[in-house]
């Protein structure tokens, strides 16, 4: 499955799209968007990657095997809602730090957003061990 | 706060305790002998305030949400059991290291046995109901480890299993036992509850709570017909029966009954159950005593049986009898871990537990045998010894109310067998000629004799002196039991009175049963046929029933093909909640249902008719895209109806879904229809009563009323509270976040699951 227009065009595409679930990712607390909507197509450009090339090539491009990713991805949502516990709230309190970079303006951050993250790194870990694994058979 | 710690820094100990023996190998069993001894010593400082009548108690916050408190109360009868359990847990450390010498998995032992000594601590010191329960299920716990600890042995297992069930059994019924308690007068604390025995007496749920209360007792202290897993239990290796099996765990039942006669007895319910099945255990652990042949089944019968004298004790209950328990439970603590501890020296040294194959061990093992005779002169109740004191106060309180005779004479019948079992197990092994038998036996080690002896000797020094406990360590206990002043003092003479010369009569027609032993089995080996009718049987009949049970639902319900679990899923769902909704089919509103614009009906067309051409056509790709259509229809329907979230996760489903199935299209076989038509015309018929299911539903919606605080509350504090102007998403990450975790939890097992169908099913060949 080798077509040299679609390795070309994913060469482009999969940066773009990388760049653009991240974008996806961080303006869902706002806007239409969010973790699992970014994780999914994340997922869909390395899945392009993958049947473009090989899964061999997708493997070590992502350099992290997809199922340490969901685990990876778990981790972190659970970490955001346990720093709550250390300030005495009970577990997953949001808890938020604003930044100021005057005159820009200023920068909110709080751990629903590590959350996010999370649910992000745990939808790409997923559909690529499923994907992925399809591939191989 | 000694309290608490004495407590839970036994499992601190327990877990570390493994590290322990790889460091200290040889010298761990002294070692950790020290944590006990170090808790006697502490304990040992409260006895003059506790007999003067003081009690200790303290109290954290646990569960405050439920009233639910971390307390512990010391009063003289946790005081007399936490001697017994750090005491001779010293004992059974030391011995535990001479036993298993150089197992390979002794430091998980150890981590084991500290693990129950802490939970037994926790059982007789929690004041709380729940505290006691948690600590009642860890000492099960503990003890399931401890029984299946050769767990290659396809018998420990079984055996560990089958006291875990009971014990467990009895558990959950103590579980129902306090919290019916707890209906009934308020309180989880224990100290509380003695105080309204006559609220909880008169109360309407008495009887529910004497009997789960009595369940779990029973369970846990080997009454009959719940007794068989005790000798079961024997799998273990010997220290365990030593410690768990004989002097401590199987008396919590004891315990707790005890500790509940203010609060539950006097009544004919209570006194006659628990006199009854004492009385029956009694009689019935003893004669099963007397026809084993294994020294530990003999001992572990005549534990049972034993215990069956403290519960009828218990059920008597008058001043007299509850003295004659506590006395009996120190003295038999004393004698019975002896006896263990020999019986597994012995095993250790001579190779074998047949008592009929040993004999004249005495030279060959002096200094067990000195303590063998001790203890079995103890269990005997021979003058001089401490076991004798709690025979005379058990005889003389029956003696006292003439309308016991029929349980005077069990009781003596007993007390006769008891005298042939101790000097069977005791004696027997080390007195007459020599036998051939395959290991030269020699003395045991000190690690191995220390505790029988210590045991056998404080037997004999209190049997001199009884003073040094009756009234320091004893009386409490008592006054703990029976709320009421009463005088204890131990005397080795009361004169010749009726009862001495019961006892003498006891002893001296016990040492005849056990020189007609063989004569009186060939006689009785008529009744070895009911064997195989005891509840152990019951027991069996009632797993492999459960077992068969579960295979039956398992081979209708998992045939293991995803089109019959959907079908079942789909099926269950439409038929429930179909029915719910049947009920009151009137309040589906219908006056929406033709208030929609040509651009809503477009899309809803699109999903029809692509539904009922993807089951028509007879291309997969066609019935893929038409899918495709569908999917795509619905995240047109989302945006139509301001979804923006939805939509976008719907079309990126969709791609995916697609990729999906480029990557399995290769693989899969030539479309067929393989289906009947009659499974066609199922599933049609399944699908669409679905359909119609969701319909109705949708319509029952729009007609409900929501409750309009909830999304106002979200759009309110969504920016305040969690700095976010997407709702859906605050709702995901922040509000709901929990179900979120939950989803994404579920999702990476899924992940995982799939991974496993893929790369290791049966039959595929490892590529890498």
């Amino acid at each position: 499955m080798t077509s040299l227009i679609l390795s070309t065009a994913t060469r482009f595409l999969l940066p773009l799209f990388l760049l653009f679930s991240i974008f996806i990712l961080f303006r869902g607390h706002n806007q239409p968007g969010g973790g699992f909507v970014g994780g999914l197509i994340a997922a869909a450009a390395f899945a392009l990657h993958a049947i473009a090339y090989d899964v061999k090539r997708t493997r070590r491009l992502l350099g992290i095997d997809p199922r340490n990713l969901s685990a990876l991805g778990l981790l972190v949502a659970m970490g955001s809602g346990m720093i709550s516990l250390f300030l005495g709230e009970p577990f997953m309190t949001g808890q938020w730090l604003t930044l100021s970079f005057w005159p820009v303006g200023q920068l909110e951050i709080g751990t629903p957003l590590f959350f996010d993250v999370g649910v992000y790194l745990v939808v790409i870990g997923i559909t690529l061990t499923i994907i992925l694994s399809l591939a191989e058979e | 706060m000694g309290l608490v710690s004495a407590v839970l820094s036994g499992f601190v100990l327990a877990l570390i305790a493994p590290w322990i023996y790889r460091i200290a190998r040889g010298a761990t069993g002294w070692l950790l002998a020290i944590f006990p001894l170090a808790l006697f010593a502490y304990f040992l400082s409260y006895i003059g305030a506790v007999a003067a009548g003081d009690v200790v108690r303290v109290s954290y916050p646990w569960v405050p949400s439920l009233g639910i408190n971390l307390s512990f109360y010391l009063d003289g009868l946790s005081l007399l059991f936490a001697f017994l359990i750090t005491g001779i847990g010293a004992l059974v450390l030391i011995y535990t290291g001479g036993y298993l010498k150089d197992h390979s998995h002794l430091g998980r032992f150890y981590g084991f046995i500290l693990f129950f000594m802490a939970s037994m601590l926790g059982v007789v010191l929690a004041d709380n109901t729940m505290g006691l329960f948690l600590f009642w299920e860890l000492t099960s716990v503990s003890s399931f480890l401890l029984i299946g600890f050769e767990h290659e042995k396809e018998s420990s297992r079984a055996a560990a299993l089958q006291a875990l069930l009971v014990t467990a059994l009895g558990g959950m019924a103590l579980l129902g036992g306090f919290l019916l308690l707890n209906q009934a007068v308020g309180s989880w604390e224990i100290s509380e509850l003695v105080r309204q025995g006559d609220a909880i007496r008169t109360h309407s749920l008495y009887i529910p709570i004497v009997l789960l209360v009595l369940a779990g007792a029973f369970t846990k202290s080997a009454q009959f017909p719940f007794h068989f897993w005790l000798p079961s239990a024997m799998e273990a290796p010997t220290p365990v029966s030593a410690y768990l099996h004989s002097a401590t765990m199987v008396k919590a039942g004891v315990y707790l009954l005890a500790r509940m006669t203010p609060a539950l007895a006097e009544t004919a319910l209570w006194t006659g159950t628990v006199t009854a099945v004492g009385a029956v255990t009694m009689v019935f652990g003893a004669a099963i005593a007397f026809r084993q042949s294994d020294l530990k089944l003999i001992l572990a019968y005549s534990t049972v049986s034993a215990l069956g004298i403290m519960m009828m004790l218990l059920g008597v209950g008058t001043a007299g009898a509850v003295q004659a328990m506590v006395v009996f439970l120190f003295g038999h603590a004393l004698y019975k871990g002896a006896l263990f501890m020999l019986a597994g020296a012995i095993d250790h040294e001579a190779g074998t537990r047949d008592v009929n194959r040993l004999a004249g061990l005495r030279s060959a093992m002096p200094v067990s045998a000195a303590a063998g005779l001790l203890a079995a002169l103890s269990m005997a109740a021979v003058p001089a010894l401490f076991g004798f004191y709690g025979k005379e106060l058990f005889y003389e309180s029956l003696a006292e109310d003439y309308l016991m005779p029929v349980l005077l004479f069990a009781s003596v019948l007993t007390s006769m067998i008891f005298v042939a079992v101790a000097v069977l197990a005791g004696i027997k092994p080390f007195i007459g000629e020599t036998t051939s038998s395959a290991k030269q036996p020699h003395e045991a080690p000190i690690s191995l004799w220390l505790g029988p002896v210590t045991l056998a000797a404080t037997g004999l020094v209190l049997g001199l002196w009884p003073s040094m406990v009756d009234k320091s360590a004893l009386l409490p206990a008592i006054h703990a039991v029976l709320w009421r002043p009463v005088f204890l003092e131990l005397a080795l003479w009361h004169g010749l009175n009726p009862i001495f010369l019961l006892s003498m009569a006891t002893l001296a027609s016990g040492s005849g049963l056990f020189i007609f032993r063989s004569r009186l089995l060939r006689l009785f080996s008529w009744l070895d046929a009911l064997r195989d009718c005891g509840p152990r049987n019951g027991y069996s009949l009632a797993l492999a029933g459960l077992n068969a049970a579960a295979q039956a639902q398992t081979r209708v319900l998992q045939s293991g093909y995803l089109r019959y679990y959907l079908l079942i899923v789909v099926a269950t769902a439409t038929v429930l909640s179909g029915y719910k909704l049947l009920q009151d089919i009137e309040s589906l509103s219908f006056g929406r249902l033709f208030d929609v614009t040509f651009y809503e009906a477009a899309p809803a067309l699109l999903i029809l008719l692509a539904a009922f051409m993807a089951t028509r056509v007879r291309s997969r790709l066609a019935a893929i895209a038409a899918l495709g259509v569908v999917g795509f229809s619905v995240a047109l329907v989302f945006v139509l109806f301001s979804a923006p979230d939805l939509a976008m996760t719907q079309f990126s489903i969709e791609t995916l879904t697609v990729i999906l199935f480029v990557l399995v299209f290769y693989h899969l076989p030539r479309f067929a229809i393989l289906s009947s038509a009659w499974t066609r015309a199922r599933d049609t018929f399944v699908a669409l009563t679905a359909g119609g299911l969701i319909t109705a539903i949708m319509l029952k919606a729009s007609g409900v009323e929501l409750h309009p605080k909830i999304s106002t509350y979200y759009i309110e504090n969504s920016v305040p509270l969690a700095h976010g102007h997407n709702i859906v998403n605050v709702i995901l990450v922040e509000f709901r976040g929990l179900d979120t975790l939950g989803e994404i939890t579920v999702l990476a097992i899924a992940a995982v699951g799939v991974y496993a169908l893929l790369k290791f099913w049966p039959g595929k060949t490892e590529t890498r």
